[in-house]
């Protein structure tokens, strides 16, 4: 047998019908569904009077534009929203499907929700109307988002039409030095690659740095392969995956875990697997980075300083001068001495349990810079509840944090949480397009860390100014 | 959906790069549940001002392109969120075909889905089109899915690749969904091996 990526075997294990031209019908395993992409696709199963094929492998939660203040109870206020949200409810129950609704303590972000309840596992195809179902392929999976069109057609067939993507290797070596994370690591990536390099390619994330990341870390990394045009990212289950999922209320259990386990172990790409493109990074270089920009590709270390629009190439300095315009920044202007305005804590790149930690180790003692307006938004209720038990919660609210219910809230602004004209953000979302968290609003993508150290200051901050130089006995 | 075999029109030209979904149709107009009424907020951020005026540079504005079935732009068109408002907006304005240098693999998926054509051209011949495009409503841009061409308005014409299985969906108005019931036999065959071979699913 012909060696194999990761991609090729689970694709493989997935395919229903290939055409000659390799169009391929691909079999679904698990179907996620949130409440702004999937109304049209229910519309449109109900004008056909068609039916959800698999509703046991469909699980749906309204996470977009949910409001997440505690009032939200009593109800939606917005008009749209709650129409949005209330054509979800009445589609779950009149098709059958799996469902979190608002009340529930699992609610959350979709990609949160999804490996927090076991429904996401090693070697499965996982779709979503949104493009960061990416996040899954940290477990081994083959994830990706799909448009309104497809939710429609994976639900009435549990299959998708696809093409094959091109394997892209993008190797971590090494180790991380302290104060970078795993979101350093795809920023850097996304910077070196920049927004299309991925176009065409599923990535395999592998590496020594990457093996030593928490189940939390690869979600952050596999997140972001959007961002870095790829259609999905993926990294070889291993013991640390196991051990997360164990447990957990939808993973196998018993007998099922064990078989389970002996074919996920096989789920690795052949030492001598084909791969279209290789990128090699090694980790003692990558820096904790900032974007200045409003596209994921405009990272520096934050040590750096605002470029000039006329270092860049062809259709970049365009782009980097509207870019900076936007931004209200001015080349060669220190990236720490940026000062914001807000600081958001959240989303499905860094809204986990993990996350969530790691700021509050940098907040802890501290207090948010006056003036300032700081918000953590747990990825899910039950993350959400874990951070109460720990402690957390008290950190960030006697710094002065708002500590909210779970959604995707500021990440894109679709419910009340937004950022006005120029209101600069340390976001430790994935987008920083123009208005993405509120019209004119100026977003810095960086790690919970560095957003935390931001917090304090009140400006860009160098988080490993302020980790203790000797590791702290434990 | 609707067919798309051949288009005559005005070409509006947007030379921009990574012109990211969030730009063709901000998320405020995604908390609609049906599919049309979107083309009105098409580019809305670039297309108004604070208040709800048109801003007049703006090429949908003005009265060349109002009419405009066709866009062409730069690169990595339609990059962000995985949105199909984007070429819900698209097609509600009017736009049935987008030129481009490259496009964003989710986007690109979609336009076919909703009868638009995406074209990827070599930037040398892209920019043949984008100098016919700027001479606004003088100039009709032939679009020809049959024989793959683009014809422009000196007769100039220009050949494009495309996937030969979305092709006959587009000139057929086809949708995926009706030709992959027609196989739901291998698909109920796929799930009763799957269901042994992997029962923990
Ligand atoms: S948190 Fe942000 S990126 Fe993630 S699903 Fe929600 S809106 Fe999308």
């Amino acid at each position: 047998m012909s060696p194999k990526t990761l991609y090729d075997k689970i694709w493989d294990a997935h395919l229903v019908q290939e055409d000659e031209d390799g169009t391929s019908l691909i079999y679904i395993d698990r179907h996620l569904v949130h409440e702004v992409t999937s109304p049209q696709a229910f519309e449109g199963l109900r004008l056909t009077g068609r039916t959800v094929r698999a509703p046991d492998k469909t699980i749906a939660v309204p996470d977009h534009n949910v409001p997440t203040t505690e009032d939200r109870v009593n109800g939606i206020t917005n008009p749209e929203s709650r129409i949005q949200v209330e054509a979800l409810d009445k589609n779950a129950k009149d098709f059958g499907i799996h469902y979190y609704p608002v009340s529930d303590v699992r609610q959350g972000i979709v990609h949160i929700i999804g490996p927090e309840n076991g429904w996401t596992l090693p070697g499965m195809t996982i779709v979503c109307g949104d493009s960061h179902t990416a996040t899954h392929g940290a477990f081994g999976s083959l994830a990706h988002g799909i448009g309104t069109s497809e939710v429609e057609h994976v639900l009435a067939t549990q299959t998708l039409i696809q093409k094959k993507s091109k394997n892209m290797k993008v190797e971590i070596t090494g180790q991380l030095s302290p104060g970078v994370t795993a979101k350093d690591i795809v920023l850097t990536i996304i910077g070196r690659t920049g927004t299309a390099g991925g176009t065409g390619y599923v990535i395999e994330y592998c590496g020594e740095a990457i093996r030593a990341l928490s189940m939390e870390g690869r979600m952050t990394i596999c997140n972001m392969a959007i961002e870095g045009g790829a259609r999905a990212g993926l990294i070889a289950p291993d013991q640390t995956t196991f051990d997360y999922i164990k447990g957990r209320e939808h993973a196998p259990k018993a007998e099922d875990w064990d078989a389970a386990v002996a074919w996920w172990q096989s789920l690795r790409s052949d030492d001598d697997a084909h791969w279209d493109k290789v990128v090699t990074i090694k980790g003692e270089e990558i820096a904790p980075v900032v974007t200045w920009g409003t596209s994921p590709e405009d990272v520096l270390p934050i040590t750096a300083e605002v470029p000039s629009p006329e270092a860049f190439k062809g259709g970049k300095v365009g782009a980097a001068k509207r870019s900076l315009e936007y931004m209200g920044l001015q080349p060669g202007q220190k990236l720490t001495d940026v000062e914001i305005d807000t600081v958001f804590i959240g989303s499905c790149t860094n809204g986990r349990i993990e996350d969530l930690r790691a700021a509050a180790a940098v907040l802890k003692g501290h207090k948010v810079k006056p003036g300032l307006r700081a918000m953590v938004v747990p990825g899910s209720g039950l993350v959400r509840k874990q951070a109460e038990e720990e402690g957390l919660a008290e950190i960030f609210t006697e710094a002065g944090f708002e500590w909210r219910m779970a959604g995707c809230s500021m990440c894109l602004a679709m419910n009340p949480d937004q950022l006005s004209v120029g209101e600069r953000c340390a976001s430790t979302s994935n987008r920083n397009f123009e208005g993405r968290q509120g019209r004119g609003g100026r977003t810095h993508l960086m790690s919970p860390q560095m957003a935390a150290a931001a917090a304090i200051t009140g400006r860009l901050t160098d988080v490993r100014e302020m980790l203790s130089p000797e590791p702290e006995p434990a | 959906m609707e067919k798309f075999t051949q288009l005559s029109g005005i070409a509006a030209p947007l030379p921009l790069v990574n012109v990211d979904t969030d730009m063709i149709i901000p998320k405020q107009f995604l908390k609609t549940i049906h599919r049309t009424g979107l083309g009105k907020n098409l580019f809305d951020e670039m297309r108004y001002d604070d208040k709800g005026n048109e801003i007049p540079d703006f090429v949908l504005n003005q009265p060349a392109y109002r009419e405009a079935q066709i866009l062409v732009t730069g690169d990595n068109f339609g990059c962000g969120s995985s949105r199909e408002h984007a070429p819900w907006a698209l097609e509600d304005f009017g736009i049935r075909c987008v030129i481009a240098t490259s496009f964003a693999d989710i986007f690109f998926n979609n336009c076919f889905k909703n009868g638009i054509l995406p074209i990827a051209l070599p930037e040398a011949e892209r920019d043949m089109v984008m100098t016919d495009a700027e001479k606004g409503a003088n100039a009709r841009i032939e679009v020809d899915l049959v024989s793959q061409t683009i014809t422009l308005s000196d007769g100039t014409t220009i050949n494009f690749d495309v996937d030969p299985f979305r092709k006959h969906c587009l000139l057929n108005g086809l949708d995926d969904i009706g030709l992959t019931m027609e196989k739901v036999d291998a698909i109920a065959a796929f799930e009763t091996q799957a269901s042994s071979s992997r029962p923990w699913v």
